[in-house]
């Protein structure tokens, strides 16, 4: 039986002579993702701001401005109203309410009955209340978990290797963030506690493939001591590329079939991790790998010119262990 | 590398057996692994997002309870006063700005006074060392007492512990399954309760402090005074919404009669002439005897009841009650009586919790949500299997038994360990299904590589294995680092998504590496192939 192999033998990719234009393309995409980020704003969920969110499950898929009426109609403060991709499920969303302990409750109550008489066979699904102290515990707690992964990760990365991998893997780690947070600022997808855990997932399957990389850069760094830094990192990603790509399917097939599947509660989620894994494999060949040489990483600590030629073999039993 | 002695074969394969068979029960229904009484019960928890049911978080309300601790040594601060020899009179008593100032008639009885102020604030050192009361005297004879920051971390302490306990009790008391109530951080109380139908039943039995008290109307205040809020000394003005005089305001004398910590039981009932529900108690013993001497001495006059502050009704005492027994009537239903029934039982809550955060979750929805997680599992995984086939052959074929079982062991190890699946939980499972067999491709490619540098099958597998070795630990050192963060900080769904995330590196790296080398080196030792298709 023949095998599959997505990536041909001796792939011989140059892709640190792209290195500016990647870097320039990368640049222009942070922008853009900050831009987003800043202009449009993430859609916080009540995770992150506080309030009441009611999910309703109708019978037929209504029309979102005909429940919107319904919910004004009531009263109830000022409601946002969003469909899933399932277009039979709603997320209301309304200010907790001022009161006492039953408050809430009597909100959902109000609102989901009133919805199950307009639109017959609606029931509520769930309904999360949250109050705005909360909710600022969340943020910050979120944003302390992120900003410790990136240490640790930066950390062990200096300690198993040299500085300049732990700068540019946690350059390519911001990188990814920013991507992310702009693909939920353009689409406007609810930004939750789940996607927190998925960007935590995406930081680390980013430096999964960022380490596979470096490992092998400073493998082939002992063990052609005398070869260019640029074709040094060329030949390690081309040989760490079928590795790449393979990883990158697998993962995009379970997570595609999760994102089909999965249900609506965790569509927003497996669609941060795809982008995530798409973003971090990018990310780790034209981000950290390239910028490794704008750090002025060197395989020799006093590097001979004209020294490319020599044991830039690549084929064969040269192996000098 | 084909040197695989018997005994390790052995132990990896019996290992990796039990451990799957620990799973069993984890995919069987409930009735019929109650049936076998002979395998291991512990399966994997279904976190609320996939069984349905109710999430709460109650905080404790600390000022109110620095406010009742401030009234109590108001109380205990008048009655060893005027009860000790010689009697020391104060006055001008207040508890504004969250101190207790009081006056001494007589200055020269100062030191006296502050003797027995030691001795009631716990002789100025608590357990812990540190007093927990500050006493100061200002212009000669007015003391002021301050609770320290100490002494309050300490009583919010002690009254969580007691809160946590009431709330178990009280929760207990609806009859649900499987509740958990656990303490978080220093003022936060977790409920979840599973599959219930009425949150708002659970809040309602949760929001009351249900501090009962009986206390001796004062007749003889002003109706006019009371709608001011002004009460004769030593009495008080509380409200009574149910008030048949019209004021919904009552004024009670401020010594307490009984309280409810000297109740026995409680029961919901009904009235036998009306047929209206109420609440019979009983008190215990010491509170028997109290509830007779008091009714004796005060026969004919009216008493108050009063359930957290506010008067629930004020009969005539018509003769003394001597039995120890009393009931509560008022403007109950059915539901209302049990439910004040099950709080005078459970005891009061030394301290007002509030919900902070609540979540629901219908029982349908888990059930659909648990569907749709299973199903893109095993899609995931078949998707998963025929591609490492198609790629790497026989090797796949390994690397695909390597992650089948370690699905097995992830479930076998959260059955073990008690852990809760949640939604993000399967999404961790899916994630795993993908990274478990970057190991093996991680091993595949090297060896594919090695073969094309020219070695012999075993150099190029036993290279394989260890080049790629060392690259798989370092990987998943930093995946795990990123685990272990997202349990200590995450909260909820972030949490259970990190427990499967943990379990699955330690987990997959064992059966990605060693299972699957054994594997191999079983098939190359039998066959001693010169070519491998990989």
């Amino acid at each position: 039986m023949r095998l599959l192999k997505l990536v041909p033998d001796n792939t011989n990719l140059k892709f640190v002579s792209l290195r500016k234009w990647a870097f320039g393309l990368t640049l222009l995409l942070s922008l853009l993702a900050a831009g987003l980020v800043v202009t449009k704003g993430l859609n916080m969920g009540v995770d992150f701001v506080g309030g009441v969110l009611i999910e309703e499950k109708f019978a037929t898929a209504p029309s979102i401005d005909a429940v919107r009426t319904e919910v004004d109609r009531l009263g109830v403060g000022e409601a946002s109203i969003q469909s899933f991709s399932d277009p039979k499920t709603l997320s209301i969303r309304l200010p907790v309410p001022a009161g006492d302990e039953g408050a809430t409750n009597r909100l959902v109550k109000k609102v989901s009955d009133d919805l199950a008489v307009k639109f017959p066979g609606a029931t509520f699904s769930k309904y999360d209340t949250i109050s705005g102290k909360v909710s600022d515990e969340l943020i910050n707690k979120g944003l302390l978990a992120v900003g410790l992964a990136i240490l640790g990760i930066a950390l062990f990365a200096v300690v198993r290797f040299e500085w300049q991998f732990g700068v540019s893997t946690v350059v390519a780690i911001v990188h990814d963030l920013l991507m992310t947070l702009g693909f939920f600022a353009l689409t406007q997808f609810e930004f939750d506690l789940n996607i927190v855990a998925a960007v935590l997932t995406i930081i680390s399957y980013s430096i999964n493939d960022k380490i596979v990389i470096d490992d092998r850069i400073r493998e082939n760094m002992r063990r052609y001591r005398k070869m260019d830094m640029r074709e040094i990192i060329d030949l390690s990603v081309n040989e760490t590329l079928p590795r790449t790509v393979m990883t990158s399917v697998t993962i995009l097939l379970a997570l595609f079939a999760m994102l089909i599947l999965g249900g609506h509660v965790l569509r927003g989620f497996t669609a941060a991790m795809i982008l995530g894994i798409v973003v971090g494999t990018y990310s780790s060949i034209y981000v950290s790998s390239s910028l490794l040489i704008t750090l002025g990483l060197r395989a020799d600590p006093a590097p001979r010119k004209g020294g490319v030629q020599d044991g830039a073999e690549r084929v064969g039993p040269k192996v000098e262990r | 590398m084909l040197d695989f002695p018997r005994w390790k074969v052995g132990s990896i394969i019996g290992l990796l057996v039990a451990l799957c068979l620990l799973a069993v029960p984890s995919f069987l229904p409930e009735s019929t692994t109650s049936k076998w009484g002979w395998i291991p019960h512990s399966r994997v928890n279904l976190g609320l997002d996939l069984a349905g049911g109710s999430y709460l978080l109650l905080e404790a309300d600390t000022a109110d309870l620095a406010a009742t601790r401030i009234e109590a040594m108001r109380d205990s601060v008048a009655g060893t006063m005027r009860n000790g020899t010689p009697r020391i009179e104060i006055g001008d008593i207040s508890t504004r700005g969250g101190q207790l100032t009081f006056l001494l008639r007589d200055p020269s009885q100062v030191d006296a006074a502050r003797e027995r102020l030691l001795a009631i604030t716990g002789g100025g050192a608590g357990m812990s060392g540190q007093r927990e009361w500050d006493i100061n005297v200002v212009d000669t004879s007015r003391f002021v007492l301050k609770p320290t920051e100490a002494g309050l971390t300490q009583a919010i302490d002690t009254a969580m512990n007691d809160a946590t306990e009431v709330v178990r009790r009280r929760i207990d008391e609806l009859g649900t399954k499987e509740p958990t109530i656990v303490r978080q951080g220093a003022t936060r109380i977790v409920v979840q309760v599973p599959g219930l139908k009425n949150p708002q039943a659970l809040k309602d039995l949760l929001g009351k402090t249900a501090k009962l008290e009986f206390k001796l109307v004062d007749e003889t205040a002003n109706p006019a005074d009371l709608v001011k809020g002004i009460a004769p000394i030593g009495s008080q003005v509380l409200p009574y919404p149910g008030n048949p005089q019209g004021v919904p305001f009552i004024a009670v004398k401020r010594s307490v009669i009984i309280s409810g910590d000297q109740l026995a039981d409680a029961r919901q009932e009904f009235e036998p002439q009306t047929n209206a529900p109420q609440v019979a108690i009983t008190f215990n013993a010491v509170g028997g005897r109290r509830f007779a001497k008091v009714t004796t001495e005060n026969t004919g006059k009216p008493f108050a009841i009063i359930l957290d502050n506010s008067v629930i009704s004020a009969p005539n005492i018509n003769e003394p009650i001597l039995g120890g027994r009393a009931s509560i009537s008022g403007n109950f239903t059915v539901e209302s009586a049990n439910a004040l029934a099950i709080t005078l039982r459970s005891g009061k809550l030394p301290v007002a919790l509030k919900t902070i955060a609540e979540s629901t979750v219908s029982p349908d929805l888990g059930k659909d949500s648990i569907r749709a997680g299973v199903l893109a599992s095993i899609v995931a995984a078949l998707l998963v299997i025929v591609f490492m086939f198609v790629t790497y052959g026989r090797f796949g074929l390994y690397a695909n038994l390597a992650v089948v079982i370690n699905i097995l062991v992830i479930v076998a190890v959260m059955a073990m360990l008690n852990a809760t699946l949640t939604l993000p939980g399967i999404a961790g499972f899916v994630l795993t299904i993908g990274t478990a067999v970057d190991a093996n491709v991680l091993i595949n490619e090297r060896i594919r590589e090695e073969r094309r540098r020219g070695r012999s099958v075993v150099q190029s597998v036993e290279l394989g294995y260890k080049e790629a070795s060392r690259t798989i630990f370092e990987a998943n050192v930093t995946h795990a680092i990123t685990g272990v963060i997202m349990l200590l900080l995450g909260s909820g769904p972030v949490k259970g998504f990190a427990v499967v995330l943990l379990i699955g590196i330690c987990t997959s790296v064992f059966t990605a590496v060693t299972f699957t080398r054994m594997m191999v080196a079983l098939w190359l030792r039998k066959n001693r192939p010169t070519t491998i298709n990989i």
